[in-house]
């Protein structure tokens, strides 16, 4: 996993250079954002943050109320009734947690309450398994919450910072999940660059919801009983706000720039200039695909990585505008959708294309199931794959597993 | 700015919705008549009815209204004929008959 590009230079705040685990860079950034209210229930691999979290509030460095609930059912439950009051709320967790909060999640998305939820990438059991895969965070994927995914620490850290800016904003007021690999980088130590705690405080600002259930002398209901004739047009109000957080993640993301000195996009696009042949995937994985773009570039294989950051909403469009010069793309996806054809990103990722007009050639990979490595040489085999196509050999099976003992 | 949500009907375009279908005002339930519902309907016999008011409380919808210590009749345009009234009347004050009508 390399580094964001990051110096000192041009930046306006001060960077602090630190080392710390995804989780410790998450519970950082909790601290110095200081939200209202986290209710959260433990699980591996995101216990650490409600765990770091509680000793801030412990050691007197943090005021946020926290709720030591009974299971994540209820601790989603507690974040969208303190959310409805008018309190900044975030809470935390991972894989079967984030199942057991499933009804809860399309209520906080239809509600259009702007929580935010740092999900800790895991698997789904079973096989029961505790390690890195998608799965959890795909599975929500049509929950209507916003989806932000990070390669490293940094990215963990920095997306964070961002989330309540997007997820609060008047057009948006939708809830936000920010996403990073289990284990990998949740509990890797890695360099890293901290903002000052006045920045972040003075960049996420104080939370002034227009309307909450606590407004004084203003009654007001939410979440009413809604009869056929409204239903649709509530879903197509809240998928109009969903496409709207499509340019206050850009404004964001340019704010933030501005202050830190670090960009981020829709999606990070890596040697793909000139590239023939590209990687598209999502996750900590993105580092080790992009050194073996090195490794193939210096062996003169036009290579390169394009690594999905924003996945809710879906940059659909601006993927296909981006893969539209290359020969063939390989699309990985580190979870099983069982359609038989390709996870979650190979099936988005070429309807776009279909629809763009884009008619480069794809490939669909599952890997890193269950926390399965994957290596320098899992990413090169699988453009290799790409150049004997390209080349004339035969079109590959789709959808087939990297590494799977055969 | 508040919606006023009574300008609101089925006819509203779904950018005339207040987001999240927010209701702005207090105490609305009373607007929806959910005695539309019912399969049964309760009757009140007053001559049998002792006023211990153990009915009121146990009333789901708050259909059986109190005044000055006193109930009355049934408020029917929220009345979901559940029967729980007439099961706990000690004196056969109230009865279910079938239908809706009152």
């Amino acid at each position: 996993m390399s580094m964001n590009e990051n110096t000192n230079q041009n930046t306006i705040v001060e960077a602090i250079p630190e080392r710390m685990s995804g989780n410790e860079a998450v519970a950082y950034a909790i601290r110095q954002v200081n939200p209202d209210v986290m209710p959260a229930f433990p699980i591996t691999p995101s216990t650490e943050i409600p765990q770091m979290v509680s000793t801030y509030i412990s050691n007197g460095q943090l005021d946020t109320e926290f709720i030591p609930v009974e299971s994540e059912h209820s601790a989603m439950s507690a974040a969208i009734g303190a959310e409805a009051a008018g309190a900044r709320t975030m809470t935390a967790t991972s894989s079967a947690g984030l199942a057991l909060m499933w009804e809860e999640l399309l209520l906080a998305a239809s509600n259009r309450l702007p929580i935010a939820l740092t999900l800790v990438n895991r698997t789904l059991s079973g096989p029961i398994n505790i390690n890195c895969d998608h799965s959890d965070g795909m599975g929500a994927r049509d929950t209507g919450w916003i989806q932000i995914y990070a390669e490293n620490n940094q990215e963990a850290y920095d997306n964070y910072i961002q989330a309540f800016r997007i997820a609060e904003h008047k057009d948006v007021r939708l809830p936000i999940m920010i996403c990073q690999d289990g284990f990998i980088t949740s509990h890797a130590v890695q360099n890293l660059y901290l903002l000052p705690d006045e920045a972040v405080k003075d960049f996420v600002g104080t939370y002034e919801p227009e309307e909450y259930l606590l407004k004084p002398h203003q009654p007001m209901a939410l979440g009413p009983y809604s009869e056929t004739d409204y239903v649709m047009e509530a879903k197509k109000n809240q998928l109009d706000a969903m496409n709207r957080s499509r340019q206050v993640i850009l404004d964001v993301a340019d704010e933030f720039a501005q202050m830190s000195g670090r960009s981020y996009g829709f999606f990070e696009e890596y040697r793909t200039d000139d590239a023939d042949y590209i990687m598209l995937l999502m996750g900590s994985a993105a580092g080790t695909a992009k050194d073996a773009v090195d490794e193939l570039r210096e062996a003169g294989i036009k290579a390169g990585v394009i690594k999905l950051r924003v996945f809710r909403p879906f940059p659909e469009k601006e993927l296909a505008k981006a893969l539209s010069g290359c020969k063939a793309c390989a699309i990985l996806d580190r979870c099983e959708s069982y359609n038989g054809n390709s996870g979650v990103l190979g099936s988005e990722v070429t309807a776009g294309l279909y629809r763009a007009g884009v008619q480069i050639r794809t490939l669909n990979r599952i890997y890193g199931l269950g926390g399965r490595d994957f290596t320098v040489d899992s990413a090169k085999s699988v453009f290799e794959e790409l150049t004997n196509w390209m080349d004339g050999g035969e079109e590959p099976l789709q959808n087939e597993y990297i590494g799977l003992r055969r | 700015m508040r919606t006023d949500i009574t300008n609101i009907n089925k006819q509203t375009p779904y950018t005339g919705l207040t987001e999240a279908l927010e209701v702005y005002a207090g105490g609305t339930s009373v607007h929806f008549n959910t005695g539309d519902w019912r399969n049964n309907t309760p009757v009140y016999h007053a001559d049998k009815c002792r006023q211990c008011l153990l009915c009121a409380p146990c009333c789901p919808d708050s259909s059986i209204p109190v005044t000055d210590g006193k109930r009355a009749g049934f408020d029917y345009d929220h009345c979901k004929g559940c029967g729980i009234c007439a099961e706990v009347c000690p004196f056969d004050a109230m009865e279910m008959k079938a239908g809706n009508e009152v």
